[in-house]
């Protein structure tokens, strides 16, 4: 082998190991685009989702000169099956900005086993998912409901203080999913 | 060593390939063969995608279900795509770069000659693999080439498995390739060519290479998570268990749209390299070309969510990826510009290959322009999921990155077979495909305007006319490339004998060598000037 030759050889090795870390590194970028896409819809607001627990409001700070019309809408996912329930005990309420409103949603699974669910919100018009602050959800956890059982599932709620003119009507939907596969209690 | 003698035959090695027969393609690690191998497998997959999409025709051919099932349209739709954007277009256009790039920049062979042997059998794995679907009990895949979640992952048929580890086969393929043409491209280029002096074709396929590398990966991790959403309770594209289906789409279109250039970019360098001949003149504008094409490929990786305007996404958003994707149309001017600047106030010579190559610029800027209508959000609400997305998307893929392959191959098979193929054919094969591909294809503008919904099996009457005229076109264009083969097959066989130069002021380092060219190369560097 000449001098060259070596040289050339060893320079192939160096950019073969550099371009094969470069595709396993995109490999990882690909997962890692999962949390970025996660962290950019929480921080951004842009994905019509809710957050988790605040603090209910402050009964000294309603807005009286506003009011917003919250409209609540229930979607089954297909998975779930035909035997289930799952409605809002009234179609839409109003609320002064900053005044605290409880709501109750109604589960019955008339199936005859034990099943997992889980309520997954979304906010139309989406920007304004991020002023509907949520105190109390039965949608932070999953439901577990025995066979035939019936649950009054509650919702705590305000609108922020902060909401742009613009809102008017909030539209909150949940869609109930079958959780059973990802239950955190494995008995279920 | 700077000495170009190209016949020093004093070695005593021999010249030929080490074995005969099926072992000499199997353990092969000629660039020369397995070029031949990438591109024939190619044409035999052309047939079989083809297939397919005349399955659909044939069943768009009247509004009503006459000859499939609603599913097994959707396994068609669903393998037309994946076959014909991974078993056609990619392994065709890797062959190019095999056959060509040691040729180009005066290499005795491809830098990793084994991985490119293991790049090229890894193929027909993944063809099996997915094929076997279509044979086997229940359907195929049946969600689009695209398979977004949860259609692939929730309702997803038994056999999304055998796509999936195709799909990981087929990005592990490219990914070797892509590998081995880069480090050929870096380390084996012949004294004096440096990068900027590199032939555009060159130049194109670098940059499509580092594009696969990047992208991929992406893929592969995408098609992952569906595994593992599908089999070991994960969550990723599952709202019920906290995922996202529409993170799917933004994975995917990662991955998808700088794909769509990957599928584009060899073939502008094809067009760069044969207009220049058939002008009598050199490229207009050789730096523009490689900048545009950098600029190209970089901007490829912000513009991914126009696929998904109407998904929900907020409304700056949509703003910044419209004028990111109107933004590509700048380089993408700047190379329609100087492929017609070179032609300015040539001497041109409508040769075979440079019919085509004016067929593409041509038709492939109608493409372009029906993606900038699509680019613009407002109508794009319109546009969305209509025969206006087929039809921009196969104007850009059929006489743009078809198109680009068959130039390459009327330029380059004479230098390749050392024969001639006959004119008269080569003119009936380009008059019939352009003909056909345009009853094909333009008539489904007007269909998506109008309001037909894509792949669905059944539409309304006042659709039936345009349908109609775009299946006679589509059996024309299926006929139409037997001519090609034949052509390919006749050429081979009895073609007349060429010259090294082959064409009149052809240039570059491929036209200096013998037609064929000997098994091996350049194995004494040649110095360029």
């Amino acid at each position: 082998m000449t001098e060259v030759s070596q040289e050339k050889t060893s320079m192939t090795r160096k950019w073969m190991v550099r371009l094969s870390i470069f595709a396993v590194a995109m490999f990882g970028f690909g997962y890692a685009l999962v949390p970025i896409y996660d962290l950019m819809c929480k921080e951004l607001g842009i994905n019509g989702k809710t957050g988790g627990p605040v603090l209910a409001a402050k009964s000294t700070q309603v807005d009286k000169s506003r009011t917003i019309t919250v409209q609540f809408l229930t979607t089954q996912n297909a998975k779930l099956g035909k035997h289930w329930e799952f409605y809002p005990k009234i179609t839409s309420i109003e609320v002064h900005p900053g005044e605290n409103k409880q709501v109750n949603f109604i589960a019955k699974n008339d199936t005859n086993a034990k099943m997992t669910v889980q309520a997954i919100p979304s906010v139309t018009p989406s920007l304004a998912a991020k002023y509907l602050k949520k105190t109390e959800c039965f949608c932070f956890e999953q439901q577990t409901l025995t066979a035939h059982e019936k649950a009054d599932m509650p919702l705590v709620f305000h609108v922020d203080r902060d909401i742009p003119k613009e809102y008017h009507t909030i539209t909150l939907s949940y869609t109930l999913f079958n959780a059973n596969k990802f239950a955190k209690d494995k008995k279920s | 060593m700077s000495d170009a003698v190209m016949d020093s035959h004093d070695h005593d090695h021999h010249h030929g390939p080490a074995h005969k027969g099926f072992k000499r393609w199997l353990f092969t690690t000629n660039h020369k063969d397995i070029g031949t191998m990438y591109l024939i497998f190619a044409l035999v997959m052309l047939f079989v995608g083809g297939a397919f999409a005349l399955v659909i025709r044939a069943e768009l051919f009247m509004p009503g279900l006459q000859i499939v099932s609603p599913d097994y349209f959707n396994q068609m739709t669903t393998m037309h795509g994946l076959v014909m954007v991974f078993m056609v277009i990619m392994p065709a256009m890797t062959g190019l770069a095999n056959w060509q790039i040691p040729l180009m920049i005066g290499a005795p062979d491809m830098a990793l000659p084994r991985l490119n042997n293991w790049s090229f059998w890894i193929l027909p794995i993944a063809l099996a693999l997915i094929g076997s679907t279509l044979f086997i009990d229940g359907p195929g895949p049946n969600f689009g080439w695209t398979f977004y979640a949860p259609l692939s992952t929730t309702y997803g048929p038994p056999s999304t498995d055998y796509m999936i580890f195709a799909i990981h086969l087929l990005g592990l393929s490219s990914i070797m390739g892509s590998i081995n043409i880069i480090v050929t491209i870096f380390n084996l280029r012949a004294p004096g060519m440096t990068l900027m002096k590199m032939p555009i074709f060159v130049w194109t396929w670098l940059i499509t290479a580092f594009l696969i590398i990047a992208v991929m990966p992406v893929l592969a991790g995408a098609v992952t998570m569906m595994l593992m959403d599908r089999h070991f309770g994960t969550a990723f594209f599952e709202a019920g268990g906290g995922g996202d289906p529409v993170m799917f789409q933004h994975i995917f279109w990662f991955f998808g749209h700088p794909e769509v250039y990957i599928l584009i970019l060899p073939a502008f360098g094809v067009i760069s390299e044969v207009i220049p001949t058939f002008s009598s003149k050199k490229i207009f504008g050789y730096r523009f070309m490689v900048y545009a094409t950098a600029s190209i490929a970089i901007l490829s990786f912000v513009v991914w969510a126009h696929h998904m305007f109407t998904t929900g996404i907020p409304l700056a958003a949509e703003l910044f990826f419209m004028y990111t994707t109107m933004l590509i149309a700048v380089p993408t001017g700047i190379k329609v510009f100087n492929w017609v600047g070179t032609m300015w106030r040539g001497a041109l010579r409508f040769e075979p290959p440079m019919l085509f190559a004016v067929a593409f610029v041509i038709l492939f800027t109608i493409g372009g322009f029906s993606g900038l209508m699509l680019s613009i959000v407002p109508a794009d609400y319109q546009y969305q999921d209509t025969y206006f997305v087929v039809a921009h998307f196969h104007y850009v893929l059929v006489p743009g990155a078809l198109f680009g392959i068959m130039t390459a191959v009327y330029y380059w098979l004479p230098k390749w077979s050392g024969k001639m193929y006959s004119h008269k054919l080569a003119n009936w094969h380009f008059w019939l495909t352009v003909i056909s591909l345009n009853l094909t294809f333009f008539p489904m503008h007007f269909l998506g305007l109008a309001g037909m919904p894509r792949r669905i099996p059944d539409y309304a009457l006042q659709f039936t006319n345009f349908n109609a005229v775009a299946t006679v076109g589509a059996f024309m264009f299926g006929l139409s490339q037997l001519v090609f083969v034949w052509l390919i097959i006749s050429t081979v066989r009895s073609g007349k004998p060429t010259t090294p130069e082959v064409w009149e002021s052809s240039h570059g380092l491929e036209w200096t060598l013998p037609s064929p060219p000997p098994y091996h190369t350049f194995e004494t560097p040649p110095h360029v000037e």
